[in-house]
């Protein structure tokens, strides 16, 4: 099938989150892809607040299933937590998990005052009551297929489409 | 082919028993998500759900305050529920086995096994008696490893050296009845790093640490030289004196690690102890207060690196 360009999304990603650009609003993208998108967004956007970067993985539902994914980065939350209106950033949203492990993860650093939710392409498959606030496009897929976000050598992003093989992690 | 009890056929760690024989990759796994961990131990709230509704069971037949409280802790910030039995002071002395001990724990759904013991053994003995499913960590048996202190000591090394393959390490001290040596022998010779000194009075030696590949000092001054890691071992006093060394004040002036011995290191040697320090016998309090030492985040560190390996085991 023929995959939507990943740099073109992001381009309208950023349009439609621009309007709401505040000196209060913060960024927190998840790894890996949403930490790629984060940081173009948190310079296009001109967001004053520093980026934050999270790996929810100590978080997940799915540890007793799979145990602990095969690599761990540091989560980092390098503004005040309390009272912020954080904006979490994530490549595909599908089943909805890692953003309530994500979210629960916040709540461990402080009582943010908002949360709202951007990814590139919605696919579909929530699992959970997890609703979305911007977003790049929606893609209906099947099940047994993984979409994942990449980045060049060069910065660029792109997408590709993979068959789906023990997959654990959305 | 299974001789390493703590590793299963799939190649995952089901104990830790001992750093002997862990394959490069697992060291790498706990020292790259214990660096996780360190990020979760700065925190306001230093806890994470991964273990919720796991028990845990410090089983100290030999005690030990602090061991027993970094693991505790470890335990609890993962959010699982941790059970202190000083077993010395209990069962064993109304006469029941330790293998009975732990069947009656198992009894009681434990997922997992703390273990610190004065034999030998003894954590391989319960690893190989308990059920699948249910995982054992060695925290210091006799002389033989205390491999979750090797690994905090390896993290630590990391943190302030970055690389292993340029590192003269020395290991000083009580090699004779030190499990810390040995499991530190083993984990840094696996990790790459090429040159690892002993440096030891004569009648502190086990020739068995000779066979390791370790190159043997007795003098201080040729030891340390061109030295960047110092593992200073505690001096078992209350064992010691008479037997093997005339008085704690001759072992300072020959062994005790001073500013001016330090002086002959690497400028930027980094001194390492596992604690609990007899200043005044193995360390001066200069050098264990000084700016080369890196006592204090052992303790820290301790912490996310014994997460990092409850995590690893209860995932497999």
């Amino acid at each position: 099938m023929q995959l939507p360009n990943a740099e073109q999304l992001l381009v309208e990603l950023t349009e439609k989150m621009r309007p709401d650009v505040a000196t209060n609003i913060a960024l927190v993208g998840i790894y890996t892809g949403g930490v790629w998108l984060a940081e173009r967004l948190h310079q296009d956007l001109g967001i004053t607040l520093p980026l934050g970067v999270l790996d929810s993985s100590f978080y997940r539902d799915d540890f007793d299933q799979i145990g602990l994914h095969s690599q761990v980065r540091s989560s980092n939350i390098p503004f005040k937590v309390d009272g912020s209106h954080i904006i979490l950033i994530d490549d595909v949203l599908f089943t909805g998990r890692t953003i309530r492990a994500a979210t629960n993860e916040l709540f461990d650093h402080g009582r943010p005052a908002s949360i709202r939710l951007a990814a590139l392409i919605d696919r579909g498959g929530r699992e959970l009551p997890i609703a979305i606030n911007y977003v790049g496009t929606t893609i209906v897929l099947s099940e047994d297929k993984m979409l994942a976000l990449e980045r060049n050598k060069n910065g660029k992003l792109n997408l590709s489409l993979y068959d789906r093989v023990n997959r654990n992690s959305e | 082919m299974n001789n390493n009890p703590q590793i299963n056929r799939d190649g995952e760690l089901q104990h830790l028993l001992t750093t002997e024989g862990l394959p490069i990759s697992v060291l790498l796994k706990i020292l790259d998500t214990a660096e996780s961990f360190v990020g979760v131990t700065e925190r306001d709230i230093k806890k994470v759900p991964l273990l919720r509704g796991k028990s845990i069971f410090n089983l100290f037949f030999e005690p030990s305050t602090r061991t027993r409280t970094t693991f505790e802790i470890a335990a609890k910030r993962l959010s699982a529920d941790v059970v202190n039995l000083d077993v010395a002071a209990s069962s064993q002395s109304k006469g029941e086995t330790m293998l009975d001990t732990v069947n009656n724990l198992s009894a009681m759904h434990a997922d997992m096994f703390i273990v610190r013991h004065s034999q030998s053994g003894a954590a391989h003995l319960i690893a190989r008696h308990v059920k699948p499913g249910i995982h054992v960590i060695n925290a210091g048996d006799g002389r033989h490893a205390h491999p979750t202190q090797a690994l905090l000591d390896m993290f630590t090394i990391r943190r302030y050296k970055k690389d292993f393959h340029s590192l003269r390490v020395a290991i000083i001290g009580d090699i004779l009845h030190s499990r810390v040596a040995r499991s530190q022998i083993h984990a840094l010779t696996t990790l790459g790093v090429p040159e690892v000194r002993v440096i030891t009075p004569k009648t502190l030696l086990s020739n068995k640490v000779e066979r390791l590949g370790v190159q043997v000092y007795h003098d201080m001054a040729q030891g340390l030289k061109d030295v960047d890691v110092l593992l200073m071992l505690r001096l078992q006093n209350e064992r010691m004196l008479g037997a093997r060394l005339p008085s704690a004040e001759e072992y300072f002036k020959y062994y005790g690690l001073t500013q001016e011995k330090l002086a002959l290191a690497s400028q930027d040697a980094i001194v390492l102890h596992p604690g609990p320090m007899n200043r005044g016998v193995e360390i001066d309090s200069a050098v264990a207060d000084g700016k080369q030492s890196v006592i204090l985040s052992q303790v820290t560190f301790g912490i996310a690196v014994r997460m990092a390996v409850m995590t690893i085991l209860m995932g497999n």
